[in-house]
């Protein structure tokens, strides 16, 4: 197996906190990688640093083979890794479709010539991405409601939403920021088909989640994150036993995975 | 909540959105785009074809002028008063790409006017020989430079300042429209202050036909800025309508997630400023070749802040929004002053005074219809309704709850890019 992705020595600082502090590891191609920690354990921040929201302040991110370290977000998009938002961030007054159509966009090339003049490739971009974009919210489930606006869709759905739009994009890596919050049990079912049905397609899948029954059923490997600070990686059940990482949900008081899976809806 | 005004509005609404209320839910029988689109069904049933019946229109309002269809606005001023509104639709069509579309605060935008008109006049023949002028060619050879002009100063002033953040522009683009005037007040080959007279008007020979654009104000301006203004409804409606306008309105609602999905956001600002300067440009070729003569004081400051005014009243983001907007501004205090006999009304010049009664508007319309009267559908509701990005917090629940100062996201991702 290769490493899709390579975190090396990940600090990040903000004034006198530090986020992160030289975050170490790698993700292989075609696995689901989970990553969990206590809340402001710094999972978040990572996933703004490998997307180029802010560059880390000390540190290589690589992703296949190539150093992404400081790209602006939307070239990061273009090499293929796109996220999800842990608060949903759609555009609210576009419709669903739309929504995807805007992520599909990355993949097209048509500019001012081509949207005047509708040049052939301006038809063809606009038809293959609507279809595309129709196609893949029936994928993740939400296909009756390309015509309802982002805004009016139920708090499961945006999500759903929130992974059409990024698979739009076309990523081979895809981030998913606690999909599963604010989601009812059978909704979390269908997501973990879902997840699991990208990862079948191809995609590698970086998945951060506060349900440990999500998380640890769904992940081939496992980091776990505390104050900033990687302190166990490994498969599933290895890091549930790791004392290290009881300690660390113990020692902050948020350890029952209801608890912290609740937490997070507001 | 039940003043005329408000109920005023109510009825406009009625009048506007039987489009959507017929447009159907689940599942998606014709394409999502339409659900935005402005204009009756019928009048997108006539496909490109309605370009064409809308400057057979435009073209039928100087005749029926000259027959006195119009009851204040007729005669020589009648065609004045349609000139300087249809320029004045040009500049609210671009200013509302930049605006409107892109949802940026440009307070300069005249600046970008002026520059077209001065590169017209010193292009061609205007003033003595020899003078304010760089070269002498055609009136015509000089319209794609000031075009070029205004587009390449939209880059220039574009580039630097997109990457700040919306007040940071605002006052920028206010310090350009300023500086330029300096430097048109300073320069030599401007004449300064004097300004430039003289500018040749352009002139047309088509086989047998020649006509000579003088300070006649015949109708044959008018239809000279009829196909600009049709070019430039067509090129706003495209764009919208396009990759680029889906962009634009991302970049509008969310703009961190719009870069996360892969839109280059500096570039697409950079892109609505171009676009808007654009029009300017060619409005301002037309307008100084018509007035042919321009100093710095045909284009003050408060030049900026009335083509402002009528992309909000009119209405953000939509063309009928723009050409209301425009008549609002241009030809209403035209005719109200006309009206009056040269009069002043309750102790105002009904042209100067026009700008305290344009802020009253203003206010009544950003209370009652944020958005501007014919505001395009979306930015109506994008208006009313608060966004997600309102709570400014971007990606951080928990940041909240860890005693730290609040992440916040946005800020970092706006100074990272510069
Ligand atoms: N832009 C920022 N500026 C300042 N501090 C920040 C910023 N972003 C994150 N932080 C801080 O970094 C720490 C880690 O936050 P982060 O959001 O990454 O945690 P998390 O692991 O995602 O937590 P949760 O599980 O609650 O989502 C927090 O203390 C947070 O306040
Ligand atoms: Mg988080």
């Amino acid at each position: 197996m290769t490493a899709l992705l390579e975190v090396e020595d990940v600090t990040m600082e903000f004034g006198g906190l530090r986020a992160l502090s030289e975050v170490t590891f790698a993700i292989d191609k075609g696995e689901i990688f989970g990553l969990i920690g206590p809340n402001g354990a710094g999972k978040t921040t990572l996933f703004n640093s490998i997307t180029g929201v802010y560059p880390p302040t000390r540190g290589r991110i690589v992703f296949a083979g190539r150093p992404i370290t400081g790209l602006r977000p939307d070239r990061i998009v273009q090499l293929g890794i796109c996220r999800t938002f842990q608060q949903i961030r759609l555009f609210p007054f576009m419709t669903a479709l739309e929504n995807v159509m805007v992520g599909v966009d990355a993949r097209h090339r048509t500019s001012v010539p081509g949207a005047l003049l509708h040049l052939p490739r301006f038809k063809r971009e606009e038809a293959e991405g609507e279809a595309r974009a129709l196609e893949l919210l029936h994928y993740v489930g939400i296909g009756r409601f390309a015509n309802e606006l982002a805004a009016n869709l139920s708090y499961g759905d945006q999500r759903r939403l929130e992974i059409a739009r990024a698979l739009g994009t076309g990523p081979s890596l895809l981030l998913l920021d606690e999909p599963a919050a604010g989601m009812n049990p059978a909704e979390k079912n269908a997501l973990r088909d879902l997840i699991r049905k990208i990862r079948d397609s191809g995609i590698t899948v970086l998945l951060i989640e506060h349900d440990m029954r999500v998380v640890m059923g769904l992940s081939d490997r496992v980091a776990v994150l505390d104050h900033g600070v990687l302190i166990a990686e490994g498969r599933p059940e290895s890091v549930q036993r790791d004392p290290k990482v009881i300690q660390a949900y113990l020692g902050t008081g948020a350890a029952g995975d209801g608890e912290a899976a609740t937490g997070e809806a507001g | 909540m039940s003043s005329p005004v408000y109920r005023f509005f109510e009825w406009l609404d009625a009048r506007l959105e039987p489009v959507r209320e017929r447009a159907p839910r689940v599942p998606v029988p014709e394409p999502v785009r339409q659900r935005w689109q402005q204009g009756g069904r019928l009048w997108r049933r006539l496909g490109p074809l309605r370009y064409l019946v809308a400057a057979g229109l435009m073209a039928l309002i100087p005749p029926l002028m000259e027959r006195g269809w119009f009851p204040i606005l007729n005669g020589t001023y009648g065609q004045t008063v349609l000139f300087n509104t249809g320029y004045w639709i040009l500049l609210t069509l671009g200013l509302g790409v930049v605006v409107g579309l892109a949802g940026l605060l440009d307070l300069g935008y005249v600046a970008f006017f002026l520059l077209g008109s001065y590169t017209t006049a010193l292009m061609t023949h205007s003033g003595a020989p020899g003078q304010f002028h760089f070269v002498e060619w055609p009136t015509w050879a000089a319209l794609p430079f000031a075009l070029i002009v205004a587009m390449v100063a939209g880059v220039a002033i574009g580039l630097p300042t997109l990457r700040l953040r919306g007040d940071y522009l605002a006052i920028v683009t206010l310090g350009f429209h300023e500086i330029m005037l300096e430097v048109m007040n300073n320069l030599g080959i401007t004449n300064g202050p004097r300004g430039i007279p003289a500018i040749p008007t352009p002139s047309i020979s088509i086989g047998s036909f020649h006509y000579d654009f003088g300070l006649n104000p015949a109708p044959y301006w008018w239809f000279l800025l009829i196909p600009a203004i049709i070019l430039a409804v067509i090129m706003v409606q495209r764009l919208d309508g396009s990759r680029v306008g889906r962009y634009w309105t991302a970049i509008r609602e969310d703009e961190v997630a719009a870069s996360a999905m892969g839109v280059p956001i500096v570039k697409m600002k950079v892109l609505a400023f171009v676009i808007g300067a654009s029009t300017s440009g060619i409005a301002g070729w037309i307008y100084a070749t018509n007035v042919t003569f321009i100093d710095p004081t045909s284009f003050p400051l408060l030049l900026s802040v009335l083509v402002l005014c009528s992309v909000v009243i009119g209405g953000l983001g939509s063309i009928g929004g723009a050409v209301l907007g425009a008549i609002l501004v241009q030809a209403v205090p035209e005719a109200v002053r006309q009206l009056s006999g040269g009069n002043t009304l309750f102790g105002f010049d009904p042209l100067t005074g026009r700008i305290a009664i344009f802020g009253a508007v203003l206010i009544i319309v950003m209370i009652y219809r944020p958005g501007g009267l014919l505001a395009a559908r979306r930015r109506r509701t994008e208006m009313v309704t608060p966004g997600p990005e309102s709570g400014v917090v971007v990606d951080d629940a928990s940041a909240t709850e860890q005693e730290v100062a609040p992440a916040d996201d946005v800020h970092s991702a706006g100074g990272r890019s510069t």
